[in-house]
């Protein structure tokens, strides 16, 4: 495969802050935001303000785990105007080739800087079974086709755009899933489809990650896209048996479990927050990992406790946050105490 | 039968078959050197009578080994002799992240991830197998229950929209038409 000069060296792609952050060769954290059910702005920012302090962008997810929630776009178009830096979503499930491109275009006037680009979980793993799958196009075809509409400014069809989105291209990995041989190789055919940072699938299974990057960094991978690592919290015991079992492509080792298990269930919330940040500091000793991604469903008031204790602090707080945020937000006592 | 049960089931022999893809590579290039042989002739005969055998051939013979879903741009032998539209998420380009532990569909949980067996599949072959790392382009909706071989050869399989093309090689990209 013909690979191009590191991914630092190239032109800068979109000049938002998780690019700079990464350029920079800081260690970036991002974060994923619940999006609210629900059609009150507040809600967003309330979601929005705890992990915005936190992490150089946040993750809007588009129809998580195929469930109806606000869209990856509005919840964009709330926070950029507030100026947060957010990371858009795109999953190809529900929309073909024509609404993508018309969102990627609508997202980039609106100040979005970066872009996910997902397959998709399927629609029947989420509270609306009978919906009509789309998948026009998948994730390695949605990625080049953003490329193509960020470098050579024109639609897949070749018509001109007058202004061409600015984008930093992300993709997804799951390294914890099978076909393990292949999932490096995956990951340079995303690199060659346009992917300028990955953000990987939940790790609980650290020995397997660093498998996975020994055959990436043997690859020259790690100098051609930037990879931030996803973390979360298992909230219990409940909770790490429904993840590992309902939610697509999350892997969590027995040991893991059992270590819930073994804690009273008063303090199995701790105890997984104890793993997660076991698990971040574990993650930035391996060579070729740039930021880590937290995922803590309905857990955001945690995000930030993790990130202090995994000594990712002190992180420069968002610019510009946020004159339209609410002040009303009930702060944890640790919160304040904290340096 | 529910369309969770018709996406796991498949023809008898067709899994032996399936599991020999050195076997299928060596057919699919001689069936491809003879069809460019005999195309012209059948076509001189009746282009549209060529169309309806060659859309029933198909869709009988690739139906019955690779569970065919008569896309018309066929691209088996890239995807280590297994059909990537039975894939419920139609994906062209390899695995979701959704595969579970066991190897099997996050959709269809009985049914063996199409992905994996490409892998596995594309793994013995000899003259295709790296083809499984090439970039495969959206597909084109207009082909629907066109027979693929005739699309290959008129040139019409491998027609892509024209942005697509366009792109260059990774690292070689800047910002279109802007100076940083």
């Amino acid at each position: 495969m013909n690979m191009g000069m590191p991914v630092s060296q190239q032109p800068m792609r979109a000049g938002g802050r998780l690019e700079r952050v990464l350029r920079s060769g800081r260690f970036a954290v991002t974060a994923e935001l619940n999006a609210p059910d629900s059609a009150d702005p507040a809600e967003v920012y309330q979601n929005a303000l705890v992990l915005a302090e936190v992490c150089d962008a946040v993750n809007a997810t588009d129809g998580s785990g195929a469930n109806c929630h606000m869209s990856s776009i509005g919840c964009c178009a709330l926070l950029t105007r507030a100026g947060y830096e957010t990371v858009f979503q795109v999953s190809c499930r529900d929309r073909n080739r024509i609404a993508i491109q018309g969102d990627l275009l609508g997202a980039a006037a609106m100040g979005v800087k970066n872009l996910l680009c997902l397959t998709g979980d399927d629609v029947s793993v989420g509270d609306q079974p009978q919906a009509k799958r789309v998948f026009d196009l998948d994730s390695i075809q949605l990625l080049r086709t953003a490329r193509i509409m960020r470098d050579q400014g024109v639609f897949l069809s070749g018509r001109k755009l007058s202004t061409p989105p600015r984008f930093f291209l992300g993709a997804a990995a799951n390294p914890f899933v099978p076909p393990f041989d292949w999932r490096p190789l995956r990951l340079a055919k995303k690199v060659e489809a346009g992917a300028d940072f990955i953000q990987t699938q939940y790790c609980f299974d650290v020995p397997r990650l660093k498998q996975y990057m020994q055959r990436v960094r043997d690859l020259g991978l790690h100098e051609q896209v930037y990879i931030l690592a996803g973390v979360g919290p298992l909230r219990s015991q409940k909770a790490a048996e429904f993840m590992r079992t309902r939610v697509p492509g999350v892997w969590i080792p027995d040991e893991i479990v059992q270590r819930l298990a073994k804690t009273p269930k008063a303090q199995q919330a701790e105890e997984g927050k104890r793993i997660c940040v076991e698990m971040i500091q574990q993650i930035r000793e391996i060579e070729g990992i740039r930021g880590v991604h937290v995922m803590a469903f309905r857990q955001e008031e945690a995000v930030r406790e993790i990130i202090y204790r995994a000594g990712l602090f002190p992180r420069r707080p968002q610019q510009g946050v946020t004159p339209e945020a609410p002040t009303d937000v009930s702060v944890p006592d640790w919160l304040v105490s904290s340096p | 039968m529910t369309t969770s049960m018709q996406e796991a089931w498949r023809a008898p022999g067709s899994e032996w078959l399936k599991d020999h893809p050195r076997f299928l590579e060596i057919a699919y290039d001689s069936s491809r050197r003879l069809f460019v042989r005999v195309y012209p002739v059948m076509k001189h005969i009746s282009p549209a009578l060529t169309e309806r055998f060659m859309r029933w051939s198909e869709d009988l013979v690739k139906g019955w080994i690779f569970n065919c879903r008569m896309c018309g741009q066929c691209i088996l032998h890239s995807t280590g002799m297994t059909c990537p539209m039975t894939c419920p998420k139609a994906l062209r380009n390899g695995p979701c992240g959704g595969v579970r532990p066991d190897g099997n569909c996050e959709v269809i949980p009985e049914m063996r991830c199409v992905w994996v067996q490409a892998w596995e599949r594309s793994q013995r072959m000899r003259a295709y197998a790296h083809d499984l790392h090439l970039v495969q382009p959206p597909l084109n909706h207009a082909l629907q229950n066109t027979s693929a071989w005739i699309n290959l050869v008129e040139g019409r399989e491998v027609e892509t929209p024209s942005g697509w093309g366009l792109a260059r090689p990774h690292g070689a990209a800047g910002n279109a038409g802007r100076v940083e």
